[in-house]
């Protein structure tokens, strides 16, 4: 079994690139080997800086022999055919199998030296290797990400030759750009290969060498009795700029503590890609930071930390700068001004209007979540101001944030400031939902804005694009709903937020809204398709709730995802959706009662009982209209008949009731005291009588009973 | 490092006598005002067709909207660039450049050199290219780019461009935290000696001075001789590239002064660029074909 070491090995990767580039090497290099019919043991990838390595174990010497049966043409076919497929084959007439009136060429294939097949294969690679960007150097023709200096390809010890556009393969590598002797080593196996590049200060693997940094960077802090602020991200980046990782605590000027933390953290992250220093005794930033070079410093790092310590200085007076300017009096009022003239997309207008929007949907929203309509209103005036901010400018990141501190400095309350600074929350799945009632008010409106303007425009998350993060922004506005318990009508909210976003569409679909009534919208309560019917819009009906219908679709996919990652069956979801209900709380307590009734044995059993008597009615209904009205007691009906119908009644009543108080585990209890009955209606009963009555009777029981349990949930939906 | 750092003049002396050493042909700055050393024509022509070429040169560079009246330690509106073009790019140039940092004073074992991921563009000249911000311990010291396009036209053979920042990089050798506090020469001169007073009154000149309607119309002009000249044809038939580009450059230090004196409106400013690039890549067409033409 043969061992293959690959290595490309180029000027520096762009550290964003590094996990992608060894993940397609992988993917590349195990499909053309396995297309020639190659096996192993295993295989690896790594990427770095300056090096993308494939490590293969187990492959044989060679491929196995293939025979390969190739269709050709009739024997009936005429003499040119015959010879074409000859010449093709290189066989002769003779060689040839016949079955079925066709001739057959077998092709017997000798298996190929998988050095052969790796040639091949690291050429292809290296041709169509799917950077995100790449390019020429000197003056070839070979594209890479940057220039490629060697190829390093040893199977069993050997080179593998071949050479691309000028580069050949060979056997030696190289260590650290500065720490390494710089003198190219030969490489016989990936232990060897692995560490002599130790030796020589190289730590081929991102993972090792993320580990590295974590461990380093907590122990230099914690050495002087600080703690490293984790960063995720940052890690990655770090692990992919430096072949020889190595976290240095340096010091920062204490005076620029004063500075909020976000963007002392900030300043550090994104133009030094440090990690930020927290100081536990003070309970906040520590005027450190932890720099991760790519040498281990003949002085120990003293004159790299002082460095580096320079330059953060002049990073943060630039923040300093920023901040000190966008906290003169006046500054809130001069960005709102500027956002006038900020456009927000080409079909939804400025910053200004989306501001507007937020302000008037917010005051809506208010009274549905306990807030104070015009501290809402004020906080959603205000919430995108800080985008014409420097700071904001410099850190878009710290959208919200800056508005915060800047509304907090020029004296508002803290209502209004928290509202502001986390209206966008929650981001993502590791955000927390905000719980102030105005900063909901704020958080929702800002969201619905972005949902119904861009679905009104057409502009909805297809397949694996979603450019304006709508699929977040909706699921945002569930948890907002379901964290907080609220209770609030999402298909009226989005119909009503239609009126605002069309006033600035001049789009034909949206001229149908003209002239309909927004009182009308605003006062229709839960229905807001039927209440415009009603009011004689029938025709427009369809190009009117194109765009909300799609964005309440959207919801429920949305929620089902939710529910489904916490544990809950997606078919009872559509099962409470499809009674048209868009209160997500009241949806989510149907949801879970509806899945205890259907863990218990009534459950179960009348779901049973309900599948039977619509498929009945189904049949029937293809005969010709159901028989309408509610089912009679008839004269001489068996029991089990009459005790249905009294069983029905009551739970309708029950039913209804329950609903009325929202109570839905009594309205689950109701239904299972139909189990009985309707277990006992089959049993003694035969739906399709052959007296007329007492058939169309039944069809009328029946569909009474599908009719009750249809206020609960559509059983239909349930699968099992 | 050396006992004595370098002086921001024997920084330079010390660039130009490295890359004449490499065979880099050495030029004295152009003589009119860029925004950026690769404006001048040694880069963004030279860098189309196919004949090699090795050349290094400091540049001043014009930044009007960047002067803040010798008040802020770190920004000007005129500074210095280092220039270096290697067409096509040695295979080396890394380990080149990296020599160059040495003999200035920056030890690779002492400090932290990376290659930072930075994609070189600029729209008004229609170029770009793949390569890295050079960082010095944290600090951005060099533009290393390996030019891919010029003019909007693919080039013919990569140039490999190296930009130095040739105050930060004093800055860093010196170790000061205020430009102005730089050490010109070795006898006592300070870079605010020189240049302090040229930034408070070119400041005032960018932002508060120039007259708006003169530079429009200047501009105007200078676009309209780009057209004129490039319809003219020299002694051996050839049309006027490097005159018309030179009345490009103009028209964008002009665009450049206008933008300080807040007198280009959000909505023209695409426009002005739009025209700028036309220019400069009807200059860089014209100048490829004559390239190749005498390759």
């Amino acid at each position: 079994m043969s061992e293959l070491i690959l290595e490309l090995f180029s000027e520096e990767i762009p550290a964003r690139m590094q996990v992608g580039a060894a993940r397609d090497l992988e993917r590349m290099a195990s499909d053309r080997l396995k297309d020639a019919g190659l096996e192993w043991r295993a295989l690896r990838t790594f990427a770095g800086p300056r090096r993308l390595t494939l490590w293969i174990d187990g492959l044989p010497a060679a491929t196995p022999d293939r025979s390969e049966e190739v269709k050709g043409p009739k024997t009936s076919a005429p003499e040119q055919a015959l010879d074409g497929f000859l010449r093709k084959t290189g066989l002769r007439r003779e060689q040839l199998v016949e079955r079925d009136g066709v001739l057959f060429a077998v092709i017997d294939q000798k298996g190929r030296p998988t050095s052969d097949v790796v040639a091949e294969m690291v050429e292809q690679v290296v041709r169509s290797f799917p950077w995100p960007k790449s390019m020429r150097w000197g003056d070839g023709t070979l594209r890479w990400v940057r220039p490629l200096k060697r190829i390093l390809c040893v199977l069993d010890g050997e080179i593998v030759p071949f050479e691309i556009d000028g580069v050949a393969s060979g056997n030696v590598t190289e260590g650290h750009r500065f720490m390494g002797s710089g003198e190219p080593f030969e490489v016989v196996d990936f232990d060897g290969y692995r560490g002599q590049l130790a030796d020589e200060f190289v730590r081929i693997d991102s993972g090792e060498r993320a580990y590295v940094i974590e461990e380093a960077a907590h122990a230099a802090c914690r050495n002087v009795g600080l703690e490293l602020v984790p960063d995720q991200g940052l890690l990655d980046e770090v692990a992919g700029l430096a072949e020889w990782p190595t976290p240095i605590l340096g010091e920062m000027d204490p005076q620029f503590l004063d500075l909020p933390p976000e963007v002392v953290r900030l300043s550090m992250k994104v133009h030094q890609k440090y990690f930020a220093v927290r100081d536990p005794a003070r309970d906040g930033l520590a005027p450190n930071f932890v720099v991760v070079a790519n040498v281990e410093a003949s002085d120990g790092g003293k004159a790299l930390a002082a460095g580096n310590s320079r330059v953060l200085s002049a990073r943060l007076n630039d923040a300093r700068f920023f901040w000190d300017e966008d906290r003169k009096p006046g500054a809130i009022d001069g960005w709102l001004e500027k956002l006038k003239g900020v456009t927000f997309h080409a079909k939804l207008g400025t910053l200004a209007e989306r501001g507007e929007r937020i302000e008037a949907l917010a005051r809506e929203i208010a009274p549905m979540v306990g807030a104070d309509p015009d501290a809402a209103a004020l906080a959603a005036r205000y919430a995108k101001a800080d985008l014409a901010s420097g700071m904001v400018g410099e850190f878009p990141e710290l959208q919200g944030i800056m508005g915060g501190y800047y509304l907090r400095e020029a004296g508002e309350d803290a209502v209004i400031v928290d509202a502001v600074r986390d209206h966008y929350k929650p981001q993502g799945p590791n955000d927390t939902a905000p719980t102030a009632p105005e900063t909901v008010a704020v958080a929702l409106a800002d969201k619905l804005d972005t949902l119904v303007g861009f679905f009104a425009i057409d502009e909805k998350p297809t397949g694996s694009k979603d450019p304006y993060a709508l699929r977040r922004a909706a699921l945002g506005v569930i948890r907002l709903i379901l964290e907080n318990d609220l209770r609030v009508p999402i298909r009226r909210l989005a119909f009503m937020h239609l009126w605002l976003v069309t006033e600035r569409i001049a789009e034909e679909p949206m001229k149908a809204l003209e002239g309909l009534p927004y009182a009308l919208v605003r006062e229709a309560g839960g229905d807001v398709e039927a209440a415009a019917r009603e009011a004689g819009w029938e025709a427009k009906i369809d190009t009117m709730f194109h765009g909300t219908r799609d964005l309440v679709a959207f919801f429920v996919e949305r929620l089902k995802v939710l529910l489904r990652d916490g544990g809950r069956r997606h078919d009872l979801v559509d099962a409470i959706f499809a009674l048209g209900d868009d209160d997500m709380t009241r949806v989510l307590s149907r949801i879970d009662a509806l899945s205890a009734f259907l863990a218990t044995e009534d459950g179960t059993n009348l779901l049973a009982g309900y599948k039977r008597a619509s498929n009945i009615l189904k049949a029937e209904e293809k005969k010709g209209p159901l028989p309408t009205g509610l089912p009679v007691d008839l004269a001489g009906a068996p029991a089990a008949e009459t005790d249905l119908i009294a069983a029905a009644s009551h739970a309708a009543a029950e039913v209804e009731a329950a609903l009325s108080v929202e109570d839905f585990d009594v309205a689950m209890e109701a239904l299972a005291r139909l189990r009985a009955p309707v277990d006992a209606f089959f049993e003694a009963v035969l739906v399709n009588s052959d007296v007329a009555e007492e058939r169309e009777n039944r069809l009328r029981l029946l569909g009474r009973v599908r009719e009750v349990m249809g206020q609960v949930a559509d059983f239909g939906q349930v699968t099992g | 490092m050396p006992e004595q750092p370098l002086s921001f003049q024997d920084l330079i002396l010390t660039l130009q006598h490295y890359w004449s050493e490499q065979g880099c042909a050495i030029l004295q700055p152009y003589d009119i005002e860029v925004g950026a050393g690769t404006l001048h024509p040694a880069t963004v022509l030279r860098a189309l067709g196919p004949r090699p070429w090795k050349v290094a040169y400091v540049q001043p560079s014009r930044r009007p909207g960047d002067g803040r009246y010798g008040e802020n330690p770190n920004r000007l509106q005129h500074y210095y660039q280092f220039q270096v073009i290697l067409k096509p790019n040695p295979d080396n140039l890394q380990e080149l450049y990296l020599n160059s940092l040495k003999r200035i004073g920056i030890d690779p074992k002492l400090h932290d050199i990376r290659f930072v991921e930075d994609d070189w563009e600029n729209p008004t000249v229609g170029a770009w290219g793949l390569g890295w911000e050079v960082w010095c311990d944290g600090m951005e010291v060099t533009q290393f780019t390996y030019f891919q396009g010029v003019g909007g036209l693919e080039v013919d053979v990569v140039s490999g461009e190296l930009t130095y920042g040739l105050e930060r990089l004093a800055m860093y050798v010196q170790g000061v935290d205020n430009v102005y506090d730089l050490r010109f020469n070795n006898d006592g001169l300070s870079y605010g000696d020189v240049f302090l007073e040229n930034e408070r009154q070119q400041s005032e000149a960018n932002f508060h001075g120039y007259d708006v309607a003169g530079l429009k119309r200047r501009f105007d002009d200078m676009v309209a001789e780009v057209e004129r000249l490039l319809a003219m044809t020299g002694p051996q038939g050839q049309a006027l590239v490097l005159p018309a580009y030179d009345q490009v450059l103009k028209a964008s230090h002009l665009f450049n002064l206008m933008d300080a004196r807040g007198a280009i409106a959000v909505a023209e400013r695409q426009s002005y660029i739009g025209r700028i690039r036309d220019l400069c890549k009807a200059c860089a067409v014209e100048w490829v074909e004559q390239e190749r033409e005498r390759a």
